[in-house]
């Protein structure tokens, strides 16, 4: 399949402060990922994530190494609004993202800087509304929504820009249950539907399930690279840089520590419930 | 407390006056200042009156929101009141106690003069709860536009205004949570002297402003995320156009300001 980003032994480090020493992040890290696919990137906190994040966009520049988005150099000065036509981001909080005091002229921010003719953008607002669910709320002052149709409202501001790709840096972070499983619906149709390919960074290890890969990093180092269930299997991988898998694993895990022996890659409670009905059964 | 505050505030609705074209209801405002400061008698007042009060009935906005939003205005308008009482001398006297002295001209002056000023308020009100700030500030941008040939940055300033009104209610929330954060480990915010309350704010302020700053940081990444480059070659969703509406609207703007000018004229 073809490479929509691709890091090339990337290295970054943030400048420190006043007589300290610079701190790196990346020193020789090369990832690809695939254009219409679902990657979720995991790890704790420090680990480099969000600044992983940042270079897919030309927010931050690589101080050594490339990154491609669609074939185009993101450190290329000229080119810098065209990598971010094709990765859009949404960041943790919804009320930072938000420019306007209407739900709609929100959305219509991006194509609006893209100098796009009005009833363009007003197409491409009423889609993206409509793509997010928030189609009904328009004419709404954002700031009266809830967390996660702020969020919603946020990653409709991007799509509107209508991007090939886009990175989620922890939309989750700040939402209740139900606004977490809005947002999630959300980015998964997107990727179903509309081929978009999605990246999300995340903490919580059910989300990182729904993807189709699964990417841990440490230490600014790609740790483990798979599918969910290969990732999350390597359970004792994952304790030992202080991430846990996903409860159903777990409890298998912890199972098997008492001398069962159940597979270990379950990701959700019907196939964890499954598995434990089967070897009841035995 | 902070959530009386409605300044700058839009009520989202499809009346007519929300309708108009923003630059219409800039001007209308400028006009409707202009006649306010042109009525000297009562007639003329009753005339701005009637206006305001038919602008506000058609504009469907609650009129107890256009009462709360004065609120914080009450102790100017005392000011204002008893300043215009005591400081005329001219006229019949009513009420004499030590050096100063109420006549009836004070008393009408002193009327007549918060009348202004409420009139004024109430008729800006109007302007911001029925224009989205959005739709407010392209106006603006879109009148101040000559002004870019003589290097003024329009497009910057309208942008800033943009998102401060934008960040208005999210701030003074926050206010407000960290107000509860503070009262919680024991801070007083309502005792004391002036000066001890304006103290007691300190604790306040400092975390209200480093936020801020997280908040400016992270919204110009966002921005900068959407392909904001500045105002050059940027396009709006809507576009600016006066209406069979607006014309109306200027009509009825030029009649006041003639009447209430004609009224003055003749010393009514």
């Amino acid at each position: 399949m073809e490479e929509i980003i691709s890091v090339e032994h990337l290295a970054f480090a943030y400048p420190g402060m006043e007589g300290q020493a610079s701190v790196p992040v990346f020193e020789d890290l090369s990832l690809t990922i695939e254009r219409g696919s679902f990657v979720a990137i995991l790890g704790t906190n420090g680990c480099g994530k969000s600044t992983l994040a940042k270079h897919f966009n030309s927010i931050l520049l690589p101080s050594g190494g490339k990154v491609y988005v669609g074939g185009i150099d993101t450190s290329d000065p000229d080119r810098i609004m065209a990598v971010r036509r094709c990765v859009g981001m949404v960041f943790q909080n919804p009320d930072n993202q938000i420019v306007a005091n209407v739900v709609e002229e929100d959305v219509a921010f991006g194509p609006e800087n893209l100098g796009i003719a009005s009833p363009e953008i007003r197409r491409r607002v009423d889609k993206a509304l409509k793509q997010v669910g928030m189609y009904e709320y328009r004419e709404h002052a954002p700031h009266l929504l809830s967390g996660g149709q702020k969020q919603r409202i946020a990653i409709a501001g991007v799509i509107a820009l209508e991007p090939k790709c886009i990175v989620l840096d922890e939309p989750t972070a700040m939402l209740d249950p139900r606004g977490r499983a809005d947002v999630m619906e959300t980015i998964l149709r997107l990727n179903r539907e509309k081929g978009i390919t999605v990246v999300l960074i995340t903490h919580h290890m059910d989300e990182a399930a729904m993807a189709q890969r699964v990417l841990v990093l440490h230490q600014g180092k790609v740790l483990s690279d798979g599918t969910p269930r290969e990732v999350f299997s390597q359970v004792e991988k994952l304790h030992t840089i202080g991430l846990a898998a996903p409860e159903t694993v777990e409890l298998c895990w912890e199972l098997n520590k008492k001398g069962y022996r159940l597979p270990l890659d379950e990701l959700n409670p019907q196939e964890c419930a499954q598995v434990l009905r089967d070897w009841l059964k035995t | 407390m902070l959530k009386d505050i409605t300044l700058g505030q839009y009520f989202p609705g499809n009346s007519v006056i929300h309708r108009l074209d923003p630059r219409t209801k800039l001007i209308s405002v400028v006009v409707y200042i202009v006649a306010l400061f042109c009525a000297e008698s009562w007639v003329s007042y009753g005339v701005m009156l009637a206006f305001l009060l038919a602008a506000i009935t058609i504009s469907k906005i609650p009129p107890k929101s256009i009462v709360r939003g004065m609120k914080p205005l009450i102790v100017i308008l005392i000011f204002t009141g008893v300043l215009n009482l005591f400081y005329t001398d001219t006229g019949r006297v009513l009420v004499r106690f030590w050096k100063l002295a109420i006549t009836d001209d004070g008393l009408t002056r002193a009327i007549l003069m918060t009348g202004r000023i409420l009139m004024l308020i109430s008729g800006t009100f109007l302007l911001t709860y029925t224009t989205s700030p959005i739709a407010l500030t392209d106006g603006l941008e879109s009148l101040l536009n000559p002004l870019k040939k003589l290097h003024v940055p329009v497009h910057e300033l309208s942008m800033m205004m943009c998102i401060a009104l934008r960040f208005i209610p999210t701030l003074i929330e926050e206010t407000d949570k960290i107000m509860s954060a503070q009262k919680a480990r024991g801070a007083d915010f309502e005792s004391g002297s002036i000066i001890d309350r304006a103290k007691a704010l300190i604790p306040v302020l400092v975390p209200l402003f480093i936020s801020a700053f997280r908040r400016a940081d992270e919204l110009a990444t966002a921005m900068e995320c959407r392909c904001y480059q500045g105002g050059e070659g940027r396009t709006k969703m809507k576009l600016l156009r006066y209406g069979r509406n607006d014309f109306l609207a200027f009509l009825a703007e030029a009649l006041l300001l003639a009447v209430v000018i004609a009224l003055a004229f003749f010393g009514l």
